[in-house]
């Protein structure tokens, strides 16, 4: 009889090929896929050319390599570090992606399954846990070895616990509660941790609020975020075209460092404020602050359901005159659904920036950066000092839904004050 | 000998090199940009040896590796912090630059205070007081050990040629 295991465990367990784990472990792990974007793939290339005796990879199956961060490329520099990745892509035939979405959008669409141990070269690799897949973020040298290995070291993390009860009120939204948990547990609240969505309000949360929870939870120093892959997940699997590796539960005496009881009707509309993402607040108590831009996209709130929200704000209203209102859709596939559904239609006749599906203003580096002063509130994952262009800017994040009423207003506002 | 540089708690990885440098070819051409938005001479000031001593969380945010490597690359001996973000962490052990948690020392040092550290024993010492150091996992110190992850894969790669003989 092995001892009771939580989500994290079992995948740790599982990709390890023992019977069980405890937290503190070293284990040495089989990586199901990795992940890697143009943020740092140059410099995995360079190394992998440069440094190793031996490069070869382990099993070319598992990389999948996402242009999604500066697309389109931005100056010379940038377009030879693609360049880099494109050919080096092309000619070790690994999947690749090209402005084509948001990596981690893209993965959730096309690639991550229920049970997988994922690493993806980006932080936010914790999203995948919505679909009960365990995603993390590496740096380049790890994700390096992983490649020619197909191994890593993972240290067994221990598991916070957040049980979930009733539902959300009309007008807020999963990405008021992860900031509220955030808020709640701070910047570095599950460093080194997991981070376990439950409970029956759970049932309540569609995938692209799941995938927006377990996103955000790099922002607690969360080593990964999960939730079990129940009907609602593997319905999205199913409609996607895969099947589960495999689909863990925790088990019900399962040890947890930490379980919190969260009531989502008690959840309101939140702001985070500058400079860090635990600076939350109600966003009644930033009304009225001036903005400059609005940004409603990003791998944690550019899916067609934000989109939606966006439209119902919009229609029939327009952009404020000093605003600037970037929207940018996660992916090409949730463009070309609002296409569909007319919400670009919408956007346009508002007045809004409508681009092509990538990273954005998010990261603050190609499209969309913000001047010296100036004020941005966004759906994007960090509002961080400089996150968004000059270093004395600053970023407020809130919903898809503050943001768009922000923007028509021209100061920071919630959807049921216009 | 190193000065101390010292900052507050929670600096992310943007602080440490912003976005819009990371898709500069190399390290060299980011380094120099190290700090930009909190100190914008650090990277001209810091030198061979000197230390970043910093409050809790250090390295929070991104999985940007160019963090702890343009720090290596000034050269920064250490990041002595209160605690660090895991990635960061585990990135900066993964190309071989030491960091070391250390719960007293940022409360008892100044920004260009000289410090010495000795490293095998966990004490770093500034004006004749010891600080005792946090050491590192045995996993984790034998990656550091070796130089860094990408060593111990050529270690791995001589050790199959050798086999294959």
């Amino acid at each position: 009889m092995t001892r009771p295991m939580t989500m994290a465990e079992k995948i740790i367990a599982a990709a390890a090929g023992v019977d069980e784990v405890r937290p503190g472990d070293i284990h040495t792990v089989e990586v199901d896929q990795l992940m890697s974007n143009d943020g740092t793939t140059h410099l995995t290339i360079d190394m992998y050319q440069k440094q190793l005796k031996n490069p070869h990879i382990a099993d070319v199956s598992k990389l999948v390599w996402i242009v999604d961060h500066n697309v389109p490329c931005d100056s010379p520099k940038t377009a030879a570090s693609h360049k880099k990745m494109r050919d080096f892509a092309k000619e070790n035939g690994i999947t690749f992606y090209e402005g084509q979405g948001v990596c981690h959008q893209i993965m959730m669409e096309n690639h991550v399954r229920p049970g997988e141990l994922i690493f993806g070269a980006d932080s936010h690799t914790c999203a995948y846990g919505a679909l009960g897949a365990f995603g993390t973020g590496v740096g380049c040298t790890d994700y390096l070895y992983a490649m020619v290995t197909g191994k890593s070291w993972v240290l067994v993390p221990e598991t916070l616990k957040f049980n979930l009860h009733g539902k959300l009120r009309e007008g807020v939204y999963a990405r008021d509660l992860i900031l509220t948990i955030i808020g709640q547990i701070g910047a570095n609240g599950a460093n080194y941790k997991a981070m376990e969505f439950g409970g029956e309000g759970l049932k309540t949360l569609n995938m692209s609020d799941r995938i927006c929870i377990c996103n955000l939870c790099v922002e607690a120093g969360a080593k990964t975020a999960l939730m079990e892959a129940d009907e609602v997940a593997l319905a999205y699997l199913k409609e996607h075209g895969r099947e589960p590796k495999h689909v863990f539960t925790s088990d019900e005496d399962a040890e947890y460092a930490q379980v919190y009881e969260i009531d989502l009707g008690s959840i309101e509309p939140i702001v985070a404020k500058p400079h860090f993402v635990d600076n939350v607040v109600p966003a009644t108590e930033c009304l009225g602050v001036k903005i400059d831009e609005a940004f409603a996209g990003s791998c944690n709130n550019g899916r067609i359901e934000d989109l939606r929200v966006v439209a119902d704000i919009l229609k029939g209203r327009k952009v404020h005159p000093l605003v600037r209102f970037l929207i940018v859709p996660a992916s090409n596939a949730v463009y070309q659904q609002a296409l569909q559904e007319g919400l670009m239609d919408i956007f346009m006749e508002a007045g809004a920036i409508v681009m092509n599906a990538n990273c954005s203003v998010c990261w603050g580096s190609c499209q969309g950066v913000i001047g010296e002063e100036e004020v941005l509130i966004s759906t994007g994952t960090r509002n961080f000092k400089g996150r968004a262009g000059h270093p004395d800017s600053f970023v407020y994040l809130a919903s898809a839904a503050t943001v768009a009423a922000s923007a028509v207003a021209g100061c920071i506002t919630t959807a049921d004050r216009l | 000998m190193g000065r101390v540089f010292r900052f507050h708690k929670d600096v992310d990885t943007d602080q440490i090199i912003a976005s819009q440098y990371l898709l500069y070819p190399n390290i060299e051409e980011m380094k120099v940009h190290t700090f930009e938005s909190l100190d914008k001479t650090f990277a001209e000031r810091v030198k061979l040896g000197d230390f970043v001593v910093a409050d809790e969380n250090f390295g929070c945010g991104s999985s940007r590796e160019q963090a702890p490597s343009v720090l290596k690359a000034l050269g920064v001996k250490a990041v002595i912090a209160k605690s660090f973000a895991r990635i960061f962490y585990r990135n900066a052990i993964n190309i071989g630059l030491p960091v070391i948690v250390c719960k007293d020392l940022y409360d008892h040092v100044q920004d260009g205070d000289e410090m010495e550290l000795d490293m095998s024993a966990g004490i770093a010492v500034v004006d004749g007081v010891e600080y005792a150091c946090t050491k590192l996992p045995e996993y984790m110190q034998g990656i550091l050990d070796q130089g860094g992850l990408i060593a111990s894969l050529n270690a791995a790669a001589d050790d199959e040629k050798e086999d294959a003989r």
